[in-house]
């Protein structure tokens, strides 16, 4: 029907009282409001990218930075993210249903996938706070060398040795917290003559064992992350991590606010009232860029 | 106030259910194969290719499938009459990979002029 309306005035599709790109003016300025969210992102994610290169022997790994799955002990890379990325692509699916049943002027179906797409915003925001603490709290342990080089403590071959390793002599609690003072693991590691540092980054640059001892004497012992000082390697990475992951999650959390909105508005009929459930199709747009930006904080975060 | 309360006048979209629950299948298991990929990390694809290893131009691939099924089917692009789809596509299709390869060869300068300082 509309095709048949474009064709009769052909000439004169953008001389006004008619829709040239055949969307309303709200579902147009959602598209061009996330055109430009998208083009921040890239601009986080490429940033991130280019001190990624440009610091490469002290960038960190990801699969020995998030290493941990709840009620699970020893290392689980990736599967913790995977299951958000689940979370994350199944609240998108109850949306594109909510959509759908607005399109039959269904309130009850629309009501029942708001709510399961609610209910998994907040499983994500949960997971990303879980996520966020272990980060924070810190995992192996590491060095700071007297020019802030962070380095992992390794056996010669340049495998990785947590703190409690090389204090205790044997591998420490999964998911523990464990705090060592810096004289503690001078003396440890000096006494350890199968012990030495190596970058943290790809490359796995071992230091030879006697360098590593002048290095050691001025080294001081960093776990945990913050925005000044990272145990996983280069702060920048830290840093990046807490802003990209954290704006993401900002974009999550205001989604699932809109999303509350138009929940409680389908519950009291406004849309109804209104004759069409356009409101749903905007949200969802919203909510399917937070899927999207997702995607790529996935690959360029944990897999790349 | 009312008029912009008016519906988009155009419409089009597969009928029932069955194409959401295809779209999240594939999905699904594309992640599945990502996740798979990053933890065995298979030797045969740690050669180097493009300036990265042959794994991470495949795990980037991959994500640019899920982003064109989100995009197109999720959020109906696919849907959209032609001018509105490439006004919305064209920009990110030109801009990011612009900003991708500028910052990107960038960086790896940085790096290689860090790495010969030291030496």
């Amino acid at each position: 029907m509309a095709k048949e309306a474009n064709l009769d005035k052909k000439g004169n599709i953008w001389g006004g009282d008619r829709q040239p790109f055949g969307v309303s003016y709200g579902k147009q300025m959602m598209w061009f409001f996330l055109l430009s969210d998208a083009l921040s992102f890239s601009g986080f994610l490429t940033a991130m990218g280019l001190y990624r290169f440009k610091y490469e022997d002290t960038w960190p790994v990801a699969e020995n930075v998030f290493t941990h799955f709840p009620f699970m002990h020893g290392d689980a890379p990736l599967l913790f993210v995977a299951l958000m990325t689940f979370i994350l692509i199944l609240s998108s699916v109850t949306m594109v249903m909510a959509v759908n049943a607005g399109h039959q002027m269904n309130k009850k179906g629309v009501i029942f996938w708001m709510g399961l797409t609610i209910i998994g915003g907040f499983m994500f925001l949960g997971s990303q706070a879980w996520e966020w603490y272990h980060f924070i709290s810190g995992d192996k342990g590491a060095v700071q060398l007297e020019n802030l080089d962070v380095m992992y403590l390794s056996d010669m071959d340049g495998k990785i040795m947590t703190l409690h390793e090389l204090v205790e002599g044997k591998p420490g609690v999964h998911g523990e917290h464990y705090h060592f003072t810096t004289e503690e693991v001078r003396s440890a590691f000096a006494s350890n003559n199968d012990v030495t540092i190596r970058t943290p980054g790809k490359t796995e640059l071992t230091v030879e064992r006697a360098e590593a001892l002048k290095l050691m004497a001025k080294a001081n012992v960093i776990q945990g992350a913050n925005l000044t000082s990272n145990e996983y390697g280069h702060v920048l990475f830290a840093d990046f991590f807490f802003f990209v992951t954290g704006f993401h999650g900002t974009h999550v959390f205001s989604g699932v606010l809109l999303n509350i909105i138009i929940f409680i508005n389908v519950i009291i009929g406004t849309y109804e009232k209104r004759g069409h459930y356009e409101m749903i199709e905007k949200v969802g747009l919203y909510w399917h860029f937070v899927d999207l930006v997702w995607v790529f904080v996935f690959t360029f975060f944990y897999l790349v | 106030m009312a008029h912009s309360n008016l519906p988009s006048e155009h419409h089009e979209s597969p009928e029932g259910t069955w194409w959401i629950w295809k779209v999240f299948i594939i999905l699904l298991v594309v992640t599945t194969v990502e996740v798979v990929l990053g933890i065995i990390k298979p030797e045969i694809l740690m050669g180097q290719f493009l300036g990265t290893s042959i794994l991470n131009v495949i795990f980037i691939l991959l994500t640019l499938l899920k982003a064109f099924y989100i995009v197109a089917e999720f959020m109906h692009l696919k849907f959209e009459k032609k001018n509105f789809m490439w006004t919305i596509a064209l920009p990110m299709l030109i801009l990011i990979p612009y900003l991708t390869f500028i910052v990107l060869s960038e960086g790896g300068y940085m790096g290689d002029f860090i790495r010969e300082a030291i030496k």
